[in-house]
């Protein structure tokens, strides 16, 4: 019952930033990069490759949230996140105009959010009464009954075809679409994101569901509602794969159950652990990894001679490459390395906070 | 009845209700019963040890006042408010406190968060979304609580780099976040050296008179030096109840206790 595996305490989660991620001259030279980056990027990069790695970045933080600092792999954050999607075309506008209500963005937009985490509070009221691999099987239900309902429900969710032409807001005269316009769009919320799980970790309340994470029994007896604690962050969860969700929509101007289909609710799992559970920039990380082998994988397939279909198996190997040297995804290893390259011989073995 | 009514009733109540109060209290783990048929009383402020060998059910009867398992048949009272079917937070949230035989805590994180997460536990701060700034309450309440262990070089040490000693400590500071009512301590000088034996005595003999617990203690010196009453416990019953003096010269409890040497 001791909290002692170093592996899941709090360290793993917490205030990596301040002294993890070395200099913080590293964040300024990257911070750089990605705000200068449409003036030196084609915009099939910015659009394309950055703006889905941030889209797919959010929706999997969501999932880093959960698991990562509350020990709750959800498998249902993609169908969240498709929520949301699905409801800015249906509140708002779409090429669907028998469906699609026309309302005002100011509207559809915390409409859309607000339904995204009602779906996600429901979900995870039905999830947080079971631990480990049956949280997993639950959520994995929730996401297959949710695909298949919006595959064969015409009257709310368009059916197969789902929505096409779901367009942002021309909000200040800007088409949010455009390549550049669309990269600092979901840049901005992709930081926002980041910030927000970062700040929260230490917060009461991410302290607490770190507390829960590695001992429920010990934080009712400090007071605290274990089952209302895993169920809020179902809640804060899915107001971030919300957003995601919404920008993912704007991208491909279009939803359908596909989006959500168990490809992709895989994926985001892939992509959370690729990158790394143990910083909300892990899977910004696995996003970036994975938007480029689904991107070039089919190309440098060909360009030695193999059948570009199989491009899902670099994928796979890259998975399996990763979990094997590091359960602890990119970050795993980069932690690794540092530490090889920085122990002090003289105080070895001690693996210490600083 | 009137809400007026049900709250002067309640407050009458609580005023001259008992701390704790059990009343056929039954726990069994399948067919074995842990504890059989426990009625037992402790007043405000009633200082109390309960003794009595491995096995006896005294960690079992704080589970089952603390909710942290629920008990199979009897009833248990806090302050005169019936909390049977009440889940362990909200126990712990009416001022009952407890600390654990084997110390349950946060290893990642340093000593004063770890007092400060006991802190927000018991208050309305544990949804809060901001962190604590400089002048936070719940931070200030829990720099004092540490002051009262004797932790403060330890304030920003990581509980896994603590000694046992000082994790022991810990786990008192923790129960004493908020304004606890009743406090149930499990061993807390199992495995202390006797300096930290010591300080342990002082800190329990310091605690403020209106504030009564039950001290689970295997060592005599320290359950007789800090409790006015005594209840022992054996094969999961209830043996004897009395004034320390009595109990330590009763010659059951000698046969019983201290073994075949003393008997």
């Amino acid at each position: 019952m001791a909290v002692s595996d170093p592996t899941r305490s709090f360290e793993r989660s917490s205030d990596r930033v301040e002294t993890g991620i070395r200099a913080p001259m590293q964040i300024w030279v990257l911070g750089l990069i990605l705000l200068t980056m449409p003036a030196f990027a084609s915009d099939f990069v910015i659009f394309q490759i950055m703006g889905w790695t941030f889209i797919l970045g959010m929706i999997a933080l969501s999932l880093t949230f959960l698991a990562g600092y509350g020990g709750m792999v959800s498998l249902v954050q993609m169908s969240v996140a498709a929520m949301a999607g699905y409801m800015v075309a249906i509140f708002g506008d779409s090429a669907i105009d028998t469906i699609s209500q026309g309302w005002p963005w100011y509207v559809a937009i915390p409409l859309a959010l607000i339904v995204a985490m009602i779906f996600g509070t429901l979900s995870g009221w039905l999830a947080v009464r079971t631990e480990g691999i049956y949280t997993i099987m639950i959520t994995l239900a929730l996401a297959s009954a949710f695909f298949y309902f919006t595959r064969q429900n015409y009257v709310i969710f368009n059916g197969f075809t789902g929505f096409n032409g779901v367009l942002p807001p021309a909000l200040f005269g800007v088409d949010w679409r455009g390549p550049q316009a669309f990269y600092y769009l979901t840049l901005f919320w992709a930081v926002v994101c980041y910030l927000a799980v970062l700040y929260v970790s230490r917060a009461p309340f991410g302290l607490a569901l770190q507390g829960v994470r590695d001992n429920a029994r010990r934080m009712a007896a400090l007071g605290f509602n274990v089952t209302a604690h895993r169920v809020a962050a179902y809640t804060v969860a899915a107001l971030i794969a919300g957003i995601g969700g919404i920008l993912l929509t704007w991208q491909s101007a279009q939803i359908s159950p596909g989006t959500a289909g168990i490809g992709p609710v895989i994926d985001i799992l892939v992509i959370a652990v690729i990158g790394g559970m143990r910083h909300p920039i892990g899977p910004f990380i696995g996003a970036f990894i994975y938007v480029l082998l689904k991107t070039f994988a089919l190309d440098a397939l060909v360009a030695v001679g193999l059948s570009g279909e199989r491009f899902q198996l670099l994928i796979g190997l890259g998975f399996l490459l990763i979990v094997f040297f590091s359960p602890d995804g990119i970050l795993g290893l980069w932690q690794k390395l540092r530490e090889s390259g920085q122990r002090d011989p003289l105080r070895d073995g001690g693996e210490g906070p600083r | 009845m009137s809400l007026a009514e049900s709250v002067t009733d309640r407050l009458h109540r609580t005023g001259t209700a008992n701390a704790l109060e059990l009343r056929g209290v039954s726990k069994m783990f399948g067919a074995l019963a842990a504890l059989s048929d426990i009625t037992l009383t402790v007043r405000p402020g009633e200082r109390r040890a309960v003794l009595g060998s491995n096995g006896a059910g005294k960690t079992t009867l704080f589970n089952c006042v603390t909710g942290d398992f629920p008990a199979t048949t009897g009833t248990i009272s806090f302050f005169g408010e019936d909390v049977t079917a009440f889940p362990a937070h909200e126990r712990i949230r009416r001022g009952l406190r407890r600390t654990y035989q084997i110390s349950l805590l946060f290893e990642g994180l340093s000593v004063l968060d770890n007092i400060y997460l006991a802190c927000c536990g018991v208050s309305r701060s544990r949804f809060s979304f901001l962190r604590p700034r400089r002048d936070d309450a719940l931070m200030a309440s829990a720099e004092r609580l540490l002051a009262v262990v004797h932790l403060e070089e330890a304030r920003d040490t990581l509980v896994s780099a603590l000694s046992y000693g000082q994790q022991r400590q810990l786990e008192i500071a923790m129960a004493l976040a908020g304004a606890p009512r009743f406090i149930l301590f499990d061993e807390p000088a199992a495995g202390l050296s006797p300096t930290e034996r010591r300080d342990l005595i002082e800190i329990l003999q310091g605690l403020p008179g209106h504030m009564g617990f039950i001290i689970i203690e295997h060592d005599m010196d320290v359950a007789l030096r800090v409790s006015e009453s005594v209840t022992m416990m054996h094969n999961g019953r209830i043996f004897k109840e009395g004034k320390p003096a009595e109990i330590e010269d009763d010659p059951e409890v000698q046969a019983l206790y201290l073994g075949d040497g003393h008997g």
